[in-house]
């Protein structure tokens, strides 16, 4: 390893805000979408879904359908049988855990609206859906439990054969696993002589709302059969199909070819995936299916959906002395591939950088007849997030202290890394103190309090607020061993390998699959430093699995900080198979050589070769020393011992017109400590697009059902999206606090930006009108909510169970509903 | 989605256009610009047989100067009337509607008379034609006639037309040197407005000599705050007149507000408005 000691200090790439290689043809659409692969004799399909939330199918009728033009074939889930397999719960949180079975197509009843219950095979997509309307479908209704709430009562049933809606209670607690003491004596002891602060704060559903939809094609015409799909784990559904369908897992190859987005809304095994895979193999002939965007906000997984119970204890002078986190989730109609785990993975980011002494958690699961949940960009620690950052702020009002300094208090100092916190994890390192120092000046965080008095003194209408969030996150996902204790069905390491090709360039291959996060550019990046070969001499390779064999995919923040140190690793393993090679060549001893800027020199000499030589030699094999075999590629397999903690200081100044309830960001500042940055460009995306997804939550977007189990938000008229003309220009700084967990000291970004930004926008609109009695606003913070909250209604109330018709001529507008009327999970 | 299978026409001429309407009656939809009948059909919320394309037809196109009024053709583009100096000059409430209608791209593609005719409560043109006393001609196998605008909106997507009739343009009287302001309330900006309120003003702040005032999406059509007008004709303050202008009024409840909520908007955005119209 000698030889590649010094290998850090050369970097030339790394830093560099290269522009990504991938986005012209990304951009332009001139690429290998799954939607634009085209093979002879494609047959398309159409899903019949189910209009009811929950029914029992009294009959399918497919005469019709079958006898319109060009269909080739109409199947039912008995159709199909075994040959669809099953959509499979690859983490069931408890061993106790309640799971309905999951069949791609439903048989005899639906339990949520948009359930498949036939599928329609056409020579073109325009006469499979024609015929998917001739499809014949009788249901008889059942009641329908619509809502985390309705669901917990366990009075009308989800599915009623389960016998309870509720699936899994997930506990921890600090006393119990010996890494803190008891909550319960610490809220206690607070009661009286302290402060508890108790609260309960709704997550609403979100819908991912990737921009592309998500589309399959399936080839079985060769001795693999293929399967191109816009997913985020093409490694974890080729696992999938085999294990449920019975097909060998050496017979079946799967394609990630270019995805347009994912935010976790890819991260599932769908069941259009299995009834594309069922269908093809059926007829013997190549198959496609893609999606609507109006079957996409139906039946591709939602994400959040939470209520969430928290009591916080805190002796008089702000210390922290206990957090009990009391959560219940909505799976929605099945616990979906991770569904059950998302609200796990935050169980472990609560107490974030504060000095809990006493931790309790606990989760319970239900099921409802909505759209299944599952990960949804942060997965888990969004909620965690918003929930204590929302906690910290409450803290300060009530003890009447600046939120700033009330989290300094009781942060963990950075003298005091590594530091394990009362959930059990290890935070490797960080500077909470300096990023917010540095967030404070750019955010011009006195002169903004200073307004903020001004405002309020002169009661003006216009209100101004300042929200905190100083977050941290574990991602990296994950550690094998980690994983292995919470029952997850995999492990968390990645691959990598190097191939050094004749001409000296230079193929890398992840199994990190990218669904558009810039990976080409930043491996690229990351191995021509290493190996000194240029960047544009070397390919990224993934997304297939007979290209990329191994790999676990891209979700949690985990392709830099776990994906790039395989790659490093194999890079560093290149170097070593090339070295002896190269002495040889150069008639000199191992010892004498050393690499350095991709080159090998006989140290003191002028005599050298490049790896591009070596590489070229290496490829003749006319000269190489006895026993070496003739390839220096390298593969390497990394998995993480630690999770890896990326932290920052957001602030947020929000206005707020007392009028209307209107409410328009003012500023927006962050300094996130991401360890060392590869690519400060693609960095700057991830973090603006992260912050707008995380505020869209606190603003915009939320999944309705009505009281039937239909989701009214159910096109973008209703699911509200920003655009860019909705938000500024914001601050986007760092610090550099390197992570210890991974040679190039990096953390992931991926999730940052939404992480941290929602509790940050609500906790500037609740410190704006704070004085006006408002201590809580729910999401998303609409005007009317905002408005209703100054005027002594609460946190604001639902959402109505309606939609505005824009479009259909025969559609009734959105008539007044009831007071009792909730939104999702209400 | 993919529509359900229909025909297409592109006739040349109203004459044509008109022609193919009666020939295939309530079987046929007629497309302006498309941005409401293109998601109708990609929703399969209408499976129309014959689609009826007025593009191709150029005297539906265009603005011109007609004396006490200006006309606009219906088939002009939102972007063009957005654009047009004399739009800007007669009807600034137009010109400042459409500034705000939907996006950039929907304005190149959607047309001012497409829009009107479609006649959603929450479309951003009806209150200021409303509020202009602009007055709709309307072509059918009998002739032309002239609707005026407090006819034209009959309920929530319907029309004075018939279905064997087309809109053929819109004549705006002049508001030469009135002030206005479109005063849209949304949660992003691409969102139909959960209220808007249309204001265009004689006169400045404290001598006002007239005023008019049209709502957006506070009932089935877009309807005109004749209480507030009233007060403010008779010399009523602002503020308390503003309080008038959910008077007659039927706003929705729906996702983005209760039907209270609304009324409450309508007195704020009427106040805001008439005050920016007027100058303060």
């Amino acid at each position: 390893m000698t030889a590649v000691a010094d290998a850090p200090d050369m970097a030339k790439e790394i830093g560099r805000d290269r522009r990504r290689k991938e986005d012209q043809r990304l951009i332009t659409g001139r690429t290998r979408w799954t939607d634009n692969l085209s093979l002879p004799g494609t047959l398309h399909l159409a899903m019949v879904r189910s209009p009811f939330a929950h029914a029992t199918i009294t009959s399918i009728d497919t005469t019709e359908a079958m006898a319109a033009t060009n269909v080739v074939a109409v199947l039912t889930s008995e159709d199909l049988g075994e040959s669809q397999g099953v959509c499979i719960n690859a983490w069931p949180i408890t061993p106790e855990q309640v799971t309905p079975p999951h069949l791609p197509i439903a048989n005899g009843r639906v339990a949520f609206a948009g359930e498949i219950v036939a599928v329609v095979v056409a020579r073109t997509a325009a006469e499979a859906r024609d015929a998917a309307e001739l499809v014949d479908v009788e249901y008889e209704q059942l009641p329908a439990v619509i809502g985390i709430k309705e669901a917990m009562k366990d009075e009308v049933l989800a599915h009623p054969d389960l016998g309870t809606n509720k699936s899994a209670l997930w506990v921890f607690d600090s006393a119990a696993a010996g890494t803190g003491t008891d909550v319960e004596d610490a809220i206690a002891k607070a009661r009286t002589d302290g402060v508890v602060i108790e609260r309960e704060f709704r997550q609403q559903r979100l819908i991912p709302a990737f921009m592309e939809p998500r589309s399959v094609v399936v080839d079985p015409t060769g001795e693999q059969i293929t399967v191109w799909s816009a997913t985020q784990i093409p490694h974890i559904l080729r696992f999938a199909l085999a294990a449920t369908t019975g097909v060998p897992e050496s017979k079946i190859r799967v394609i990630a070819p270019d995805v347009g987005g994912g935010f976790g809304g890819k991260l599932q095994q769908t069941p259009e995936e299995m009834i594309a895979f069922a269908v093809a193999r059926r007829l013997g002939k190549p198959v496609k299916y893609t999606e609507t965007r109006s079957e996409s906000l139906v039946s591709a997984h939602h994400g959040r959906d939470q209520w969430q119970k928290l009591t916080l204890s805190a002796e008089k002078d702000g210390t922290v002395t206990g957090l009990k986190v009391e959560l219940q989730a909505d799976l929605g109609a099945y616990v979906a591939i991770v569904g059950g785990g998302v609200p796990v993975l935050g169980a472990f980011m609560f107490n974030a950088i504060y000095k809990f002494p006493a931790y309790h958690f606990s989760c319970q699961t239900v099921l409802t007849n909505t759209t299944w949940t599952d990960a949804y960009r942060g997965a888990g620690r969004p909620e965690a997030t918003f929930g204590i950052e929302r906690m910290m702020d409450e803290l300060a009002a009530e003890l009447g202290v600046d939120p700033l300094v009330v989290r300094e208090k009781n942060w963990i100092k950075h003298e005091e890394f590594p530091f394990t916190t009362v959930a059990g994890l290890e935070y490797d390192s960080g500077n909470y103190e300096i990023a917010t120092a540095k967030a404070k000046e750019i955010f011009g965080y006195d002169e903004l309090r200073a307004e903020q008095k001004r405002r309020r003194e002169s009661n003006d209408p216009v209100q101004l607020g300042l929200g905190v969030s100083t977050f941290t996150e574990m991602c990296g996902l994950a550690p094998s061993r980690v994983l292995g204790s919470l029952d997850y069905g995999a492990g968390g390491w990645e691959h990598a390998s190097v191939r050094m090709l004749a001409t000296g360039k230079v193929e890398v291959v992840t199994g990190a699959s990218a669904h558009g996060q810039g990976h080409e550019t930043a491996f690229s990046q990351i191995v021509a430093d290493r190996l000194g070969i240029p960047y544009d001499d070397i390919e990224v390779l993934h997304g297939d699995t007979q290209i990329a064999s191994k790999g676990l995919d891209t979700y949690g923040s985990r392709s830099l900080v776990v994906g790039g140190e395989a790659l490093v690793r194999a890079a560093d393993k290149v170097i070593d198979k090339a070295l002896p090679i190269a002495a040889h060549l150069l008639e000199a001893s191992v010892e004498d050589v050393k690499f350095h800027e991709g080159r090998f020199q006989v140290v003191g000499t002028d005599a050298g070769i490049s790896l591009a030589e070596v590489a070229t030699a290496t490829f003749a094999a006319h000269n190489l020393p006895d026993g070496v075999e003739p390839s220096i590629d390298a593969d390497a397999t990394f998995d993480p011992v630690n999770f890896n903690y990326p932290h920052g200081t957001h602030l947020c100044a929000m206005e707020v017109d007392t009028e209307t309830g209107q409410v328009t960001m003012r500023k927006y500042t962050c300094v996130d400590d991401i360890g060392n940055i590869i690519n400060p460009l693609i960095v700057s995306g991830q973090v603006h697009g992260g912050l707008v997804q995380g505020i869209a939550q606190a603003l915009w977007e939320e999944a309705v059902y009505d009281d039937q189990g239909t989701l009214v938000s159910g096109s973008f008229v209703d699911y509200l999206l920003p655009t860019a003309a909705d938000t500024i220009s914001f601050e986007v700084d760092h610090t550099t606090t390197p992570a210890l967990t991974n040679s190039l000291g990096t953390k992931g970004v991926g999730e940052a930006g939404t992480i941290a930004s929602t509790p940050a926008v609500v906790n500037a609109i609740v410190d704006a009108v704070r004085h006006l009695g408002v201590n809580d606003v729910q999401m998303p913070c609409t005007p009317e909510r905002v408005f209703n909250a100054i005027h002594s209604q609460g946190s604001g109330g639902a959402t109505e169970g309606a939609a505005m018709p824009h479009f259909d001529p025969d559609a009734e507008p959105g008539t007044s509903s009831t007071a009792d009327q909730q939104g999702a999970g209400a | 989605m993919i529509p359900t299978q229909f025909d297409y026409l592109a006739p040349t001429t109203v004459e044509e256009a008109l022609s193919a309407l009666a020939t295939h009656g309530d079987d046929a939809k007629i497309l302006a610009g498309g941005q409401s009948l293109l998601p109708v059909l990609r929703m399969r919320l209408n499976a129309p047989e014959m689609v009826i394309d007025l593009g191709r037809i150029e005297s539906l196109r265009g603005i011109r100067d007609d004396g006490d009024a200006i006309v606009i053709g219906a088939m002009t583009p939102h972007s063009v009337v957005g654009k047009d100096p004399l739009v800007k000059e007669h009807a600034l409430l137009i010109h400042k509607a459409v500034e705000h209608l939907a996006d950039e791209q929907i304005r190149h593609r959607g047309t001012f008379g497409g829009a009107l005719a479609h006649a959603d409560p929450a479309g951003d043109l009806g209150a200021p034609a409303l509020a202009l006393d602009a007055s709709f001609v309307i072509a059918g196998p009998g002739g032309t006639r002239t609707v005026p605008a407090a006819e034209f909106f009959v309920d929530l997507f319907e029309t004075a037309i018939g279905e064997d009739e087309l809109l053929t343009e819109v004549r705006v009287p002049k508001h030469t040197g009135w002030g206005a302001h479109y005063e849209k309330f949304v949660r992003v900006a691409h969102q139909w407005p959960i209220v808007a309120v249309a204001a265009t003003v004689k006169g400045s702040a404290g001598s006002l000599e007239d005023v008019k005032i049209g709502l957006t999406n506070m009932g089935s059509t877009p309807l005109r705050a004749k209480a507030t007008e009233d007060a403010l004709r008779g010399g009523g303050d602002l503020a308390t007149a503003a309080q008038l202008a959910d008077q007659d009024t039927n706003p929705p409840s729906d996702l983005n507000g209760e039907a209270s909520y609304r009324r409450h908007l309508a007195k704020v955005l009427t106040r805001r408005a008439v005050t920016a119209a007027s100058g303060g």
